[in-house]
Parts: C-alpha cells; sequence; structure tokens
C-alpha cells in the first residue's frame, strides 16, 4: 500500500470518507516510510503504538460518519512542542528525558480534530540554527541528493525535511526568523509562517517569545490551508494570541489574483544568490502577470538592519527564556559542590554551543550599560521597520522575494557564522514585523536542488497569501520527489 | 539650647547632631485568591509544592497571565494612597538565578509602574500630621522559599508562594526617625486592611519592608545609603534603622566612609551586617516581559474603582470626631483596626461617644492585653458595652461599680443587666436609703464631724467616702454629696 504515500492531506480525506483505504492502513504505511528513512535522522522519538490506537478511533469515526477536520491525518511535530507523555527535548541534552504532563494549545487543537501523531521531529537546538546541525542528537540529512549529505535547513529541518521524504504527510513547524520557511525551501515543500499571535505559543518551549510562531510545513498549499486553520485560534493562556477571527483558508482558496499588486523588493538581493535562484524569482513574477496580477518594484531600504536587529532581539529573549533550564526541577542536572557550581556543571554541558553562544550574546546585549546601545536601539529599529512594511502595504497587496540566498547546502560545510546567519537573511525582516510568509518550491536548480519563493502579506492576511501561493503553485507545476523519500 | 533639644529626632554625635533620612519598600502581599500570573491558590500554610502550577514551576513552553483582581487590588491601593493610576504600564523581567526562583526572572514593573506618585499623612512623634511622598507602587511576583535547615547536605524548595502577586510600595526619602518609620509602615497597613487589598499579617509576611537609611548633618547633602533588607515586624524595623543610624553616625565620625550596600537586620543581636556591596550588586537586565503585554486601562476601569472606595482611615478619624465627638488622639486609636472601629460604632450606638472610647481604650484594652487575649477573642460584645454604658449614664450603677461588672462581663460574657441584678448592684438613688447611710457615718464618726464643722473642710471626701463604703459602693454619689452637705451644717 506504499502508494497511499502519495496523496497530500485532502486527497487522503476524500480517499478515507469513501473507505477506499483505513486510517490503520495509512498510519501503518507511514509507520513503514519513517523506518525506511531512517538513516534522514528525521525523527528523536515515534509514537506508533499511541498513532495505531488513534488510528482505531478514528476508522470507527469514519465508519460512524462522526469524522473529523482532520480525522486520520498522521502527522509529524517539531520537537518544540509540547506533547503529554511524548519525550520533549527541543534537541536539547538539557531536556534529555523531559516528558510533559500537558499537550501544547496548537498539537491539541490538531488531536481534537483527529490529527494521529507519529512522533517528534528533530530541528536545531532550542529552535537556535538554519541547517539542523545544532541538535543535539545529530544532524538531519536533507533527502534530495541524500547521499550528499546537504542540509535539511533549519530549524524545523526535522519537519520539512520528513514531509518531503513523506516520512510525514505534513508536519508542525516554529519560526522565529525562518525557521519553517527556510527549511521548506530547502527540501522542497510549502511552509507557512502565519501572522504573529495567529496560533497559540503555549506549550512550545520558548526561543524568543516576540518573534516565535507556529506554523504547517506540507506537501502543498491546501495542506497548508487546512493545517493553518486548525493550528490556529485565541488562546487565553497566550496573552500575545490574537482573538481575530480563523478564516476558513481552504474552502476560500483559488480566488483569483486578478488586479492584485505585487511588489518586488529590490534589496532581496544578496552578492552570493544563485542565477537559479534569480531565474526562480522571475519565473514567479511571469506566472503572476500571466495571471492578471500587477508587478511593482518596491524598495524597503531598512531591510538590510534585520539581521543585525535580530541577532540583538532574538537572543536578548533567549538569554532570558532559557535561564529555567537550571537543573533544579526537570531535565538533566549534572550535581556539583554547590548551587552555582550545579547550575555551571548542568548548563555547561546541557547546552550546545550555538545555544551558549547566544545567551552570552543576549545577556550582553541585555546588561546595564549596554542595554540602551544595543537592545533598546534594537527594538527601536524594530518599530521602523515594521512602520516600512505598514507603508509598503498602503501600495502593494504583496510582496515576492526569494526565500533564500542558497540552496541547500552540504552539511559541514559552512564554518562561518556570519554567513550562517545571513542564510535568514530574507525570511527575517517578517518575523520581525509579525506579518505572515510562506515559501514553495518553484523548481529545481542546476545541482538538483529545490528553490523556494517567499511571499510576504499584511497582519492576518494569511488567506490572501494562500490564495496568491496556490496560483504560482499551479503554474509552477513542481512535481519532483526527493531521491531520498520513501516510496 | 542645642539641636537636639529643637529636634528630638536627631542622633547626637561627638561632632554634634545628625539627622536620619529613610525611605521604605513595602512589599504587600496582594489579597487575591490565585496568583499574579496563574491559577494556582495563594493560600497560606498549605503543605510545601501543594499551591504550584505548570506556570509557577516554569515549565518548558508555559506563559503568564495577568490575573485582574491584582490589578484592581493595586489600583485600589494607589486611590487609597492618593496616587496618580497609570493607565499604561509594563510588566518587566528580573533577571537572576536562584533556586527558589523557577523562571529565573521575577515579573515585575520597572519603567513604568502600574501607580505613579502619591503621599500618606502620619502623626510624628509629637502628634502632628505629616504628609509622606509615595514614589510609586509597582505590581510584582513573589519568589518561592529555599528550606537550608531541613537535611545536613541538600537545600529543599517550597514553591507555594512562588508567583503570588506582591505591591511594591516605594515611598519618598522623607522619613527621619524609627518611629516615623514604625509610624508610617502601621499607617499603610492600615490603609491596606481597610480597602481589603493586602491582610497586613507580618508574621506570615504578608507585608515586610526593606529600609534604606542614611545619616546627614541637619539639611545637609543626602549620605550614604544602606538597604537593610526584609524587615517583617514594626519592632524590627524601629530597631534596625536607629542600629543602622548609630552605626552610620560613628563610623562618620570616626572619619569613616559609607559604603554603599545591602545589609541583614539580625534579630537576636539587633545588629546589622553586611549581606552585598555594592559591587557584587546583581545586574537585573530588566528588559519588557515579551509574553505579556503592555498593560493599558481605560478612564472608566479606573473610575469604576474609584467610586466603589470604601471609608478611608483618615475619612473615617474625622468623621468620628464630629460625629462622636471624641479627640482626634482617640479617633486615631480606634481607626487603626477595621475590627475597632466596627465595635466602637456599635457600643457608642445612642451613647456618650467620649465615654465608650474611655471605656474602650482604657478598661477594654487594658483587660486584652493583661489577659493575653486577641482583640477578635474579646469576650465582651458591642452591645453589653453599649448596655453598660447606659446603665452608668442612667445612674444606675456608678463608674466605680461598673468597672467590678466590666470584669466579670470580661470572665463570664454575661449581659451587665443581668450581673447588676443578680448581685444586686443598683446604685441607691433612693434619698430617704441614703440618708440612712449619712445618719450612719455621721454617728460612727463624731469626733470627725466636730472637727469639720470647726473648720476642716477637707474632711469632707472622708465622709463621701465612708458612706460609699458603708452603701458597698452603691450610693449615687451626687446624692451622697448633696446629703452629706445638708447634714453637716
Amino acid at each position: 500500500m506504499s502508494n497511499l504515500l502519495q496523496f497530500s492531506i485532502s486527497e487522503a480525506l476524500a480517499l478515507l470518507e469513501k473507505k477506499e483505504f483505513s486510517t490503520k492502513e495509512l498510519v501503518e504505511t507511514y509507520i513503514n516510510a519513517i523506518e525506511k528513512t531512517k538513516d534522514l535522522n528525521m525523527y528523536l522519538t515515534t509514537c506508533f503504538d499511541q498513532a495505531l490506537e488513534q488510528a482505531k478511533i478514528s476508522d470507527q469515526n469514519y465508519l460512524n460518519g462522526n469524522q473529523r477536520f482532520l480525522e486520520g491525518i498522521p502527522l509529524g511535530v517539531k520537537d518544540m512542542f509540547c506533547t503529554k507523555g511524548i519525550e520533549t527535548t527541543a534537541s536539547s541534552k538539557i531536556l534529555k528525558k523531559f516528558i510533559p504532563t500537558y499537550e501544547s494549545t496548537v498539537t491539541q487543537n490538531l488531536w481534537k480534530e483527529g490529527a494521529i501523531n507519529l512522533g517528534k521531529l528533530s530541528c536545531d537546538e532550542f529552535a537556535m540554527g538554519s541547517s539542523n546541525e545544532t541538535a543535539a542528537k545529530g544532524e538531519v540529512i536533507n533527502p534530495w541528493n541524500f547521499e550528499e549529505k546537504r542540509t535539511p535547513g533549519g530549524s524545523s529541518g526535522g519537519s520539512a525535511a520528513a514531509v518531503a521524504a513523506k516520512a510525514a504527510l505534513a508536519a508542525t513547524g516554529t519560526d522565529t526568523g525562518g525557521s519553517i520557511r527556510q527549511p521548506a525551501a530547502f527540501c522542497g515543500v510549502v511552509g507557512l509562517k502565519p501572522t504573529y499571535g495567529r496560533c497559540s505559543r503555549w506549550g512550545i518551549v520558548a526561543f524568543a517569545s516576540s518573534l516565535d510562531q507556529a506554523g504547517p510545513i506540507t506537501r502543498n498549499v491546501s495542506d497548508a490551508a487546512l493545517m493553518l486553520q486548525v493550528m490556529s485560534g485565541y488562546d487565553p493562556k497566550d496573552s500575545t494570541s490574537s482573538n481575530k477571527d480563523v478564516p476558513n483558508f481552504y474552502n476560500d482558496l483559488g480566488k483569483s489574483i486578478k488586479g492584485i499588486k505585487i511588489g518586488i523588493p529590490e534589496e532581496y538581493n544578496s552578492d552570493g544568490i544563485s542565477s537559479d535562484i534569480l531565474n526562480a524569482k522571475d519565473m514567479t513574477i511571469n506566472f503572476l502577470k500571466e495571471n492578471g496580477a500587477e508587478i511593482i518594484p518596491v524598495k524597503l531600504p531598512l531591510t538590510k538592519y534585520s539581521l543585525p536587529v535580530y541577532y540583538i532581539v532574538a537572543p536578548a529573549e533567549a538569554s532570558s527564556n532559557l535561564a529555567r533550564y537550571d537543573g533544579v526541577r526537570y531535565g538533566a542536572r549534572i550535581d556539583g559542590n554547590s548551587l552555582d557550581e550545579m547550575y555551571e556543571n548542568t548548563r555547561n554541558l546541557g547546552f550546545g554551543d550555538e545555544v551558549k553562544r547566544r545567551i552570552m550574546i543576549g545577556t550582553y546585549v541585555l546588561s546595564s550599560g549596554y542595554y540602551d546601545a544595543y537592545y533598546l536601539k534594537a527594538q527601536k529599529v524594530r518599530r521602523l521597520i515594521k512602520n516600512e512594511f505598514n507603508e509598503i502595504f498602503k501600495q502593494v497587496d504583496y510582496l515576492v522575494t526569494p526565500t533564500t540566498p542558497t540552496t541547500a547546502f552540504k552539511l559541514g560545510s559552512t564554518q562561518d557564522l556570519l554567513t550562517m546567519y545571513l542564510n535568514d537573511v530574507f525570511t527575517v525582516p517578517a518575523s520581525l514585523a509579525g506579518i505572515p510568509g510562506i515559501s514553495l518550491p518553484i523548481k529545481l536548480d542546476k545541482n538538483k536542488l529545490p528553490v523556494g519563493i517567499q511571499i510576504l502579506g499584511k497582519d492576518f492576511d494569511e488567506q490572501g497569501l494562500l490564495n496568491v501561493a496556490k496560483v504560482i503553485e499551479s503554474c509552477a507545476s513542481f512535481k519532483d520527489t526527493p531521491n531520498g523519500a520513501a516510496s | 539650647m542645642t539641636n537636639a533639644d529643637q529636634n528630638s529626632n536627631y542622633i547626637s554625635g561627638k561632632t554634634g547632631d545628625w539627622e536620619i533620612v529613610i525611605g521604605l519598600e513595602i512589599h504587600a502581599q496582594v489579597l487575591s485568591s490565585s496568583k499574579l500570573f496563574s491559577g494556582a491558590s495563594t493560600e497560606f500554610g498549605k503543605d510545601p509544592n501543594h499551591n504550584v502550577s505548570l506556570v509557577d514551576a516554569a515549565m518548558p513552553g508555559m506563559l503568564p497571565v495577568i490575573n485582574q483582581t491584582c490589578i484592581k487590588q493595586a489600583i485600589k491601593s494607589g486611590i487609597a494612597l492618593n496616587a496618580e493610576i497609570n493607565k499604561y504600564s509594563v510588566f518587566d523581567r528580573k533577571n537572576y538565578f536562584y533556586a527558589d526562583l523557577p523562571q529565573g526572572y521575577q515579573i515585575s514593573q520597572y519603567k513604568y509602574p502600574i501607580v505613579g506618585e502619591g503621599s500618606l499623612k502620619i502623626t510624628d512623634a509629637n502628634g502632628e500630621d505629616k504628609v509622606i511622598g509615595i514614589e510609586r507602587i509597582h505590581l510584582e511576583q513573589d519568589a518561592g522559599k529555599s528550606l537550608h535547615d531541613q537535611h545536613p547536605s541538600k537545600s529543599f524548595i517550597d514553591l507555594n508562594r512562588t508567583g503570588v502577586a506582591l505591591m511594591e510600595i516605594v515611598s519618598k526619602p522623607d522619613l527621619r526617625s524609627p518611629e516615623e518609620a514604625a509610624s508610617y509602615v502601621k499607617k499603610i497597613r492600615t490603609v491596606l486592611r481597610y480597602i481589603e487589598t493586602c491582610d497586613g499579617n507580618m508574621e506570615q509576611g504578608s507585608l515586610r519592608a526593606d529600609c534604606n537609611v542614611s545619616v546627614r548633618k541637619p539639611n545637609g547633602d543626602l549620605g550614604t545609603r544602606c538597604e537593610i533588607k526584609n524587615l517583617n515586624s514594626i519592632k524590627f524595623i524601629s530597631q534596625a534603622i536607629q542600629y543602622e543610624a548609630e552605626r552610620q553616625v560613628e563610623i562618620l565620625e570616626n572619619g569613616g566612609v559609607i559604603d554603599q550596600e545591602t545589609r541583614l537586620f539580625d534579630t537576636s543581636t539587633g545588629e546589622t551586617r553586611s549581606m552585598r556591596s555594592k559591587e557584587d550588586a546583581h545586574d537585573y537586565r530588566y528588559f519588557p516581559d515579551p509574553d505579556l503585554l503592555p498593560l493599558e486601562l481605560s478612564d472608566s476601569q479606573i473610575s469604576e474603582i474609584r467610586s466603589d472606595m470604601p471609608e478611608l482611615p483618615d475619612q473615617l478619624v474625622e468623621r468620628l470626631i464630629s460625629e462622636y465627638g471624641i479627640t482626634k488622639y482617640d479617633a486615631n486609636v480606634i481607626a487603626e483596626e477595621k475590627e475597632y472601629v466596627h465595635y466602637y460604632e456599635n457600643s457608642a450606638k445612642n451613647r456618650d461617644g467620649k465615654l465608650v472610647v474611655n471605656w474602650m481604650t482604657s478598661e477594654l484594652f487594658g483587660l486584652l492585653k493583661k489577659n493575653n487575649v486577641q482583640f477578635n477573642q474579646n469576650p465582651i460584645s458591642p452591645n453589653y458595652l453599649n448596655e453598660l454604658v447606659e446603665l452608668i449614664e442612667n445612674k444606675t450603677i456608678s463608674g466605680k461599680i461598673a468597672k467590678d461588672v466590666f470584669e466579670i462581663m470580661f470572665a463570664t460574657s454575661k449581659s451587665p443587666k443581668m450581673i447588676v441584678k443578680e448581685k444586686g448592684l443598683e446604685q441607691v438613688t433612693d434619698d430617704s436609703a441614703i440618708e440612712v447611710f449619712v445618719d450612719q457615718v455621721i454617728n460612727e464618726n463624731k469626733d470627725k464631724v466636730k472637727e469639720y464643722l470647726s473648720g476642716k473642710d477637707k474632711l469632707f471626701g472622708f465622709f463621701v467616702g465612708q458612706v460609699m463604703k458603708v452603701s458597698q459602693g452603691k450610693a449615687n454619689p451626687g446624692l451622697v454629696n448633696k446629703i452629706l452637705k445638708s447634714k453637716l451644717k
């Protein structure tokens, strides 16, 4: 039954309803696919027994005609989401064997609608990284040209790779500076970062609270709409979640984009950007024009400040958010002769280098005497960046940019941190502004690696974003499958 | 005449007088059933780690949600302290590591507190009103408790108190003596109890104070201050300030300098000792908590609370003076505790307010103190005190007899009317009956009568005393006087 892997969520739901196959068969097929793709190192923890139990319930619901919105859809969950009774580590040694007694709001929303958890997916430690190389249990291998051992991107590298390798029908991710969109681009799948506040952060291990946002990683745009619809919604337990109504994203897909204005920001360019990526952008512009959209070159001159601002704000928040991992109450503890020594031992051995680096940067920029020069100034620039987007969205409806300056690079090839941080140069601005963004695959580059294009929109206009993406998707007709995928 | 004579607050040293300058930070636990950012209970005295939610234990992914009751309580407290309520305030994170601080930061308010400048009227040592400035009130989370004495090599952590809402009430450096500081803390406690925003229970730690103390030459430049942390009784606050001020004077007079530092008060020795110097002070790395939106209040929200404020102690004192005709001193004593006010107003109904206040503050408080009984365990109901004063007013008993009745009331909780009846203590107001007593006394003291009549007027008191004695105190003293006077002519 391995052909079941080919179906998207919407297709699988339709076929399950018609009883073409059972949820049990679908889940077993995915369990099998996970076993087959083990070498890609995507899953940290699996929960197959629980998944099969859930499948029984789903099959019963289909039998009784009581099926829920995502009944029987097998998903992978980024290890940043706390899952009740299932080890949740944020890919860090410091949370080894941490088993939450609670379920994150976003995953709870999915399970409530009948989706099934296959297991927890690797990511960069505490979502800090762009290559999945900071994961405590080792890097995930991109299923595209898997023998070349390329990065799946990060931090949601396990999620994007699993969806591309058909080891999950879809997955959850979190995006703080590009952690959904960049790996989606590298793995040739769709990644949507919703507006800040669209999805509850409750129960998601915090990296940078003012930037963190959960979103779906899926095979196609329609699936992203289905997933987002269930994941979204106001949560009284998260004071920053929005009480805006959640539209019926899936049903409202497919609107014409005739007459809409698309801005092409000239700053979303860089020295090292490949011709394949520029070509993908041009292709996208042509698709949009063919469908009646108006293309307008625009300027976002503050874009160049986004990375520096991000690397002050995110580490500052992280340095405080990660203070709770102190060995006192849960997770790893390495004893010492005093409380301070226990802290030092635990945090020294529990955190990896990238996490430590960011904690140190964050501690520095918040220190007395440096706060005004770094943190406060960064927050002011962040406000200006947000204003710049607000202004540009008075002229255009959406922005189209490349998702990344390069396609997936080889694991271990980037020694230079700044080069690594530059991976997020096109995704970070939207995170700082809180606006939604989606990445979708357009084509393969000369190395047979997927190239992603990003669309950005106004606050809470995920619907419009999905519509534009849907149009581009059908024009691009990207149908390739990575050689590392299960079949 | 020295300055010390002019101002009894000064410390007189070898080099002359020194003035103490004090500012207080009072941490008042907000009365609310759940914590500032979690739904866990705030009930005191539960087993360790009983009142702990996932948020309090800082489990991964947990987020704070503001408890609106605590916000309301802070606003109420601000209004009671004549303070400006800030319509925009921000919760910040104060970062430091400690085993009983699960998040690794305390959520507090730094640059933008919920309550701004205000003031509080206190009574100084000379009974004069003095207005003390309030700098601000901000809301913050309490930390947990570390127990270091339960095990030879381990420390235990109790998170019951973690996350409980505190109001930090910061005064201006307007206090000038340990007595003023004590009076200020008492008044704050009274006000908060009145408006029911803090139970003021210092033994349970619901109200604690950090004292900033410095000394200077009278009206000179401010000296370097030391902060004495975490004092939990009014007595300790006075003692610690006194000790600390004298310590500083001694250092300065010996040519030394004061190091700005944080100090602890040792309650067993009555001394303060250094806890950490300025150099060792934490860098708390305050920044706005990104998990919480700025707190914005509407005018209507504030005015609703304002219009719903109960009577405040100062207003009450004014009313007691005008309504019951009692002195300001007595009114202040009654106003100190809400339960006193309740008791007084019930026992003074239709009675002479001054008489009732005297009975309450001297006789009742005296007996409570002597027998070590708490006011809320008071065996005499306000109705019975009212009844007792009525018996005095209508001359059923004399004041002297009343004291005996009062003691019986205290011991038995019986009604005074019943006691008077049972013991036959009614005052004798019948002229003829008193005449019998008077005649008896005159007959038994003929020599004294002679002396009196020959001009020794002072003996009159002796006769009154004898008549009262013969009547077992029941004779109406006014009538005794009148009849004695007429018979001793």
